[in-house]
């Protein structure tokens, strides 16, 4: 366990238990194990889908669309080539429903003949081969016939909608009247594409029974199990699925590992034997989900000192091609629209719509960087117009012990936005250098030197800003999410003496195998190594619920340590007191395996409705602030973010090391999507579908961060966690562009903040089109 | 993977040159291009290759009576670290600096660069800017190709099938100065968006031999002339600096593409023109 901090100060401070990060070693940190898969990643030795070896398998891949909307007439295949020697499935193989099993039903696993092509890059046949050469040479001798149709790429153009939201609170119309002043502001953001390091890969290994063994890359096996289930007509016996070591999800292998996992199945089972389905970057590029692109429109009122009177924030989500997660990226997305701020009066309306274009899915942060990013800009831009800090206004606004949320959810505990806001300022020194930086572009300005032309240089080359955002994200599932999922999670003494751990959550880098185990050990009072993690095979763990919402360590982790806690009361009731640590092995023997399965129980006092959308809409929300330094090149407009402090209120930390590497990850993922990430489109087909053109920050990019590890406890979880990983990303991308305004004195209003849109806004030129809905290049 | 194509690999340059005549054979260098573009997903395998890591004659950085020569095998590595090339060529030391980063400068050689010929390779527009001379060499014999007619069109050089580009020859004469900025999307692994490379010789009469080249702006590295023509014999004054800027921009004609938009690359090729002016003027 950490031993805990006070930063001394202020009373805002006191109340906020601050990790200090010189507590840590690194490695075996005083309790804190080293992550259980890292020797093996670090050495090779750990297996990835793609090194996995069945004798015999083919090798499978898509035969895809070329168009963005049209009907498929039919498939024809080359009467010259010989097709016994292959197989190739299509719809028509499907012995079950044609459905990817999602929110809605409407993904098909093919396209039928007759039926729609939704989007470039759409899965209409599959073929696999014995060899690569055979599959890479008959791929092209695969023809569809269509007819086209007329595609939408416009979600505000689109009527087919996928979900809606509207959100009241308050009187807004009457508040807007007597605000001192009503700013408004359109905001868009483009698609994030996760670029995980493991592309997506499935291998089907079909079985005696007539089901289908699955080993794979993914964040949720009992998704796959489901809709192997369901598309395949098994039985949950029949369909099994087994999570290999998996290089990265950031949601990315949330909902399309289905996909991928129904297609290597479908052959398999047409071709009686193992088939992989191991996609190229190109391929994963192309054709699986991305982060939601959105419009954010706000109109605010505040009074003369920035105190927010009212908000009217319209979101308009594009969906893509088919439904898959958007309704609940939407409500996301828009429960968090408002910000972490206190406001009386309050609209929130969210619409998200059908597209011509790949279908867009869960990202880290799952709709709420989308609209916080609009949300802070909107804040800044306010603080300017009022001649207040951006420190300031949001000290008068952000939500404290007590508010009420646009929902009606009372606030009553582990609200930490004042404490992680006052840690960055004071880390930060923001005030000292913002003071410096406006003085800075004063004297540029004043000195005469500033360029005054769009093809001139000035005196100074560089510029240098700082910039402030300030965010909250609910944790675990929203609204009656968790109830629905009901997960089971198990600790079981097993009839060796061995001590599991059993869940379907998932290692993806982020720590699953270390800090269960951990948490385990901690309770049982054993060594850490005593404690095994059973592997993600649906045969062996029961549902836990997917690897998502940042909700395993805070969700999942408390049916652990409940179940470990009723182990460790069996084993030493049955043993007379004696300790468990010294009775397990005995008791193991004389009685055999105990296993406990834990369920989620409904958080105490928490209710919604999801008819009204009113009630809690989280049981509790972690706290983030960042603070950003840029530095602007002022020729060219690059953008170099030189420094962050990122401070985040997680609940609990349950281990330093893990957690702050998801902070920094969080943070250098939100500055890729602030300053270069970009996915452009003609006509529905993503033009930066290569590592060459979709870039992320480099190692040589990533700014210096500080994380600073705030620990504001949520009773609801016996360890007080309320989960890390997406925290990050909703205040990175916001606290970068206004750190790009005060070194420019521009704002962008479109993500990325991209050297062409610096450039237009600073010299008044045409900016570059947008990459977001509408607005494709 | 698919069937790997035959691989020859001589020793020796005569015998590359016969393989050369003998049918098509696509050469590889350090690879960062070529394997990129054999894997068959983005044009056919080629038949047969011809690897040159053997062949010595293609190495090698000398100074001679006429200039600094760098042999086509050079890689980016050993240009940074060339005691010649620092002192001599401090601008394509810079520009190696850029490319890529470590892994793809250790592999990655200046004779690749300029035989892939794209219109970003970012030695190019430094080969244009030094009226560097490219050997080429095949069975027929060899010659020499002046930088400013090798780029022919996009992706189009004066190299023929069955020639190999031998060496490049760095003319250094006194008082010669280059400047060199690459414009990318991000710090490593960048392809450019712009690559400005500026040439001129001091003299008591103002600038002479100015040679404004650029990259990413064009279908191949170009020279601007009208900008040229502006700073000939001219010194680099503010007022000057101006109507270089903004000649140069009235006479590139740019695209909108993955990378960035023709408004973009015209400004900043302007602005990093002018800054390099405003340098050279010390003003
Ligand atoms: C990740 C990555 C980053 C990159 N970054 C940059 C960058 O920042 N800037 C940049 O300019 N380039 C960049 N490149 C492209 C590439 O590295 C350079 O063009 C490099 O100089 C190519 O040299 P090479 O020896 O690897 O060429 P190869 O790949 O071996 O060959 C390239 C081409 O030249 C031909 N060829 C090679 N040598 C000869 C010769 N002596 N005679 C005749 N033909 C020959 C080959 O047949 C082939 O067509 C990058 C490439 C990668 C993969």
């Amino acid at each position: 366990m950490p031993t805990r901090t006070l930063t001394p100060g202020t009373d805002v401070l006191d109340r906020a238990l601050v990790v200090d990060p010189g507590q840590r070693v690194p490695g075996r940190a005083s309790g804190f194990p080293l992550r259980r898969e890292g020797p093996a990643k670090l050495t090779g030795a750990a297996k990835y889908t793609d090194d996995l070896v069945f004798p015999g398998a083919w090798f499978g891949t898509t035969i895809r669309s070329s168009e963005a909307r049209a009907t498929l007439r039919a498939i024809e295949l080359d009467p010259d080539v010989d097709w016994s020697k292959v197989v190739v499935a299509t719809a028509a193989d499907i012995p079950g429903e044609n459905i990817v099993s999602s929110i809605k039903d409407d993904q098909p696993l093919l396209v039928p003949i007759g039926g729609e092509i939704r989007h470039v890059a759409e899965p209409v046949a599959l073929l696999a081969a014995p060899d690569r050469e055979t599959l890479r040479r008959l791929r092209g001798r695969i023809r569809l016939v269509t007819e086209p149709l007329e595609p939408v790429f416009d979600p505000e153009l689109s009527d087919h909608v996928f979900a809606e939201y509207d959100v009241k609170h308050g009187d807004p119309s009457a508040a807007f009247a007597e605000a001192d002043l009503v700013l408004e502001g359109e905001y868009r953001v483009g698609h994030q594409e996760q670029l995980y390091i493991e592309n997506n890969a499935m291998i089907a290994v079909p079985g005696e029974d007539g089901g289908i063994v699955i080993h794979g890359s993914m964040q949720c096996p009992y998704y796959v199990h489901n809709a192997l289930k369901r598309a395949l007509q098994l039985t949950s016996v029949q369909a099994r699925v087994i999570q290999e070591e998996t290089g990265g999800g950031f949601g990315g292998k949330e909902e399309f590992p289905s996909v991928l996992a129904l297609h290597a199945s479908l052959l398999a089972l047409k071709a009686k034997r193992p088939v992989r389905m191991i996609y190229e970057r190109h391929e994963d590029i192309v054709a699986t989900t991305k982060r939601h692109p959105a419009v954010v429109r706000h109109r605010t009122g505040f009074a003369k000192d920035g105190t927010l009177v009212a908000q009217d924030i319209e979101v308009v989500m594009d969906g893509g091609a088919y439904c898959t997660l958007t309704p609940v990226v939407l409500s996301r997305g828009v429960l968090h629209a408002g910000g972490p701020y206190r406001c009386p009066n309050v609209r929130l309306r969210g619409r998200a719509t059908r597209t011509n274009t790949a279908p867009n899915g869960a990202f880290r942060g799952f709709g709420a960087p989308q609209t916080e990013f609009a949300a802070e800009m909107q804040m800044n831009r306010a603080a300017e117009l009022l001649g207040i800090s951006p420190a300031e206004i949001r000290r008068r606004n952000v939500y404290v012990l007590g508010d009420t949320t646009p929902t009606g959810q009372l606030l009553r505990e582990s609200v930490a936005g004042e404490e992680v806001l006052e840690l960055a300022l004071g880390a930060s020194l923001f005030e000292r250098v913002r003071e410096r930086t406006r003085r800075e572009a004063a004297q540029r300005t004043g000195s005469g030197t500033i360029p005054t032309g769009p093809l001139r240089t000035g005196n100074e080359r560089r510029a240098t800003g700082i910039g402030l955002a300030l965010a909250w994200h609910g944790a675990g599932f929203t609204g009656s999410g968790e109830v629905h999922l009901a997960s089971v999670a198990s600790v079981e003494l097993a009839a060796e003496g061995r001590i599991r751990v059993l869940t379907a959550n998932t290692e993806m880098g982020q720590g699953t195998k270390t800090v269960f185990p951990q948490m385990v050990a901690t309770e049982l009072g054993v060594p850490v190594d005593w404690v095994e993690y059973a592997p993600q095979d649906t045969a062996e763990v029961l549902d836990s619920g997917p690897t998502v919402a940042s909700r395993t360590v805070m969700v999942v982790g408390k049916l652990v340590i409940l179940a470990a806690r009723r182990l460790k009361e069996t084993i030493e009731g049955r043993s007379n007191g004696v300790p468990f640590h010294e009775a397990f092995r005995d008791d193991a023997r004389e009685h055999g395996a105990t296993r406990i399965d834990q369920k989620f129980e409904p958080y105490p006092g928490v209710v919604f409705d999801d008819a009204t959308y009113m009630g809690d809409a989280y049981p509790a929300y972690g706290w983030a602030a960042a603070v950003a330094t840029v530095e602007v090149d002022l020729d060219t407009c690059e953008v170099q973010v030189v420094d962050v402090i990122a401070v985040d209120d997680v609940g609990k930390v349950i281990h330093p090391i893990l957690c702050e590497g998801q902070v920094e990850g969080g943070t250098l993922q939100a500055v890729g999507y602030a300053t270069i990430e970009e996915m452009k489109l003609d006509k529905g087909r993503y033009l930066n579908d290569r590592l060459a053109t979709y870039l992320i920050p480099t190692a040589l990019d990533a700014p210096h961060i500080r994380s600073i590890l705030v620990e504001a406890p949520y009773s609801g979880s016996p360890h007080g966690a309320k989960g890390v990983g997406e925290l990050p990303m909703d205040v990175g991308a916001p606290a970068v562009v206004a750190a790009i305004h005060d070194a420019t004195g521009v704002w962008i209003h479109d993500l990325p903040a991209t050297p062409e849109k610096i450039l237009a806004a600073r010299h008044g030129e045409r900016a570059p089109a947008a990459v977001g809905p509408g607005k494709a290049a | 993977m698919p069937a790997e194509p035959p691989i020859d690999t001589p020793k020796h340059l005569f015998e590359a040159y016969e393989l050369l005549a003998s049918g098509p054979t696509r050469p590889i260098a350090g690879g960062t291009d070529v394997m990129v573009a054999i894997t068959g997903e983005l044009g056919p395998i080629p038949e047969r290759m011809l690897d040159l890591s053997r062949i010595e004659e293609l190495r090698g950085i000398s100074l001679e009576a006429d200039g600094l020569v760098l042999g086509a095998r050079t890689t980016y590595t050993e240009i940074r670290r060339s005691a010649l090339c620092r002192e001599h060529l401090p601008a394509l030391v810079e520009a190696a600096g850029t490319i890529g980063a470590a892994q793809i400068q250790n592999r990655g050689t200046l004779g690749g660069n300029i035989a892939n010929a794209s219109p970003a390779g970012d030695t190019l527009p430094i080969l244009l800017a030094a009226d560097a001379r490219i050997l080429v060499g095949g069975q027929r014999g060899e010659r020499e190709i002046k930088a400013l007619d090798y780029f022919v069109a996009y992706r189009k050089t004066a190299l023929e099938p069955d020639e190999l580009i031998l060496h490049v020859r760095f003319p250094l004469p006194g008082g010669r100065q280059l400047r060199f900025r690459k414009v990318g999307t991000r710090r490593a692994q960048a392809i450019s968006k712009v690559v400005v490379a500026l040439g001129w010789q001091d003299g008591p009469r103002g600038w002479s031999d100015v040679r404004v080249a650029l990259g990413s702006v064009a279908a191949t590295p170009i020279r601007a002339a009208g900008t040229e023509a502006v700073l000939e014999g001219a010194r680099p004054t503010p007022e000057v600096a101006d109507r270089a800027a903004e000649t140069l921009a009235g006479e590139l004609q740019p695209i909108d593409d993955v990378r960035s938009t023709a408004d973009y690359r015209r400004a900043v090729s302007a602005r990093v023109l002018h800054r390099l002016l405003r340098d050279a003027g010390g003003w």
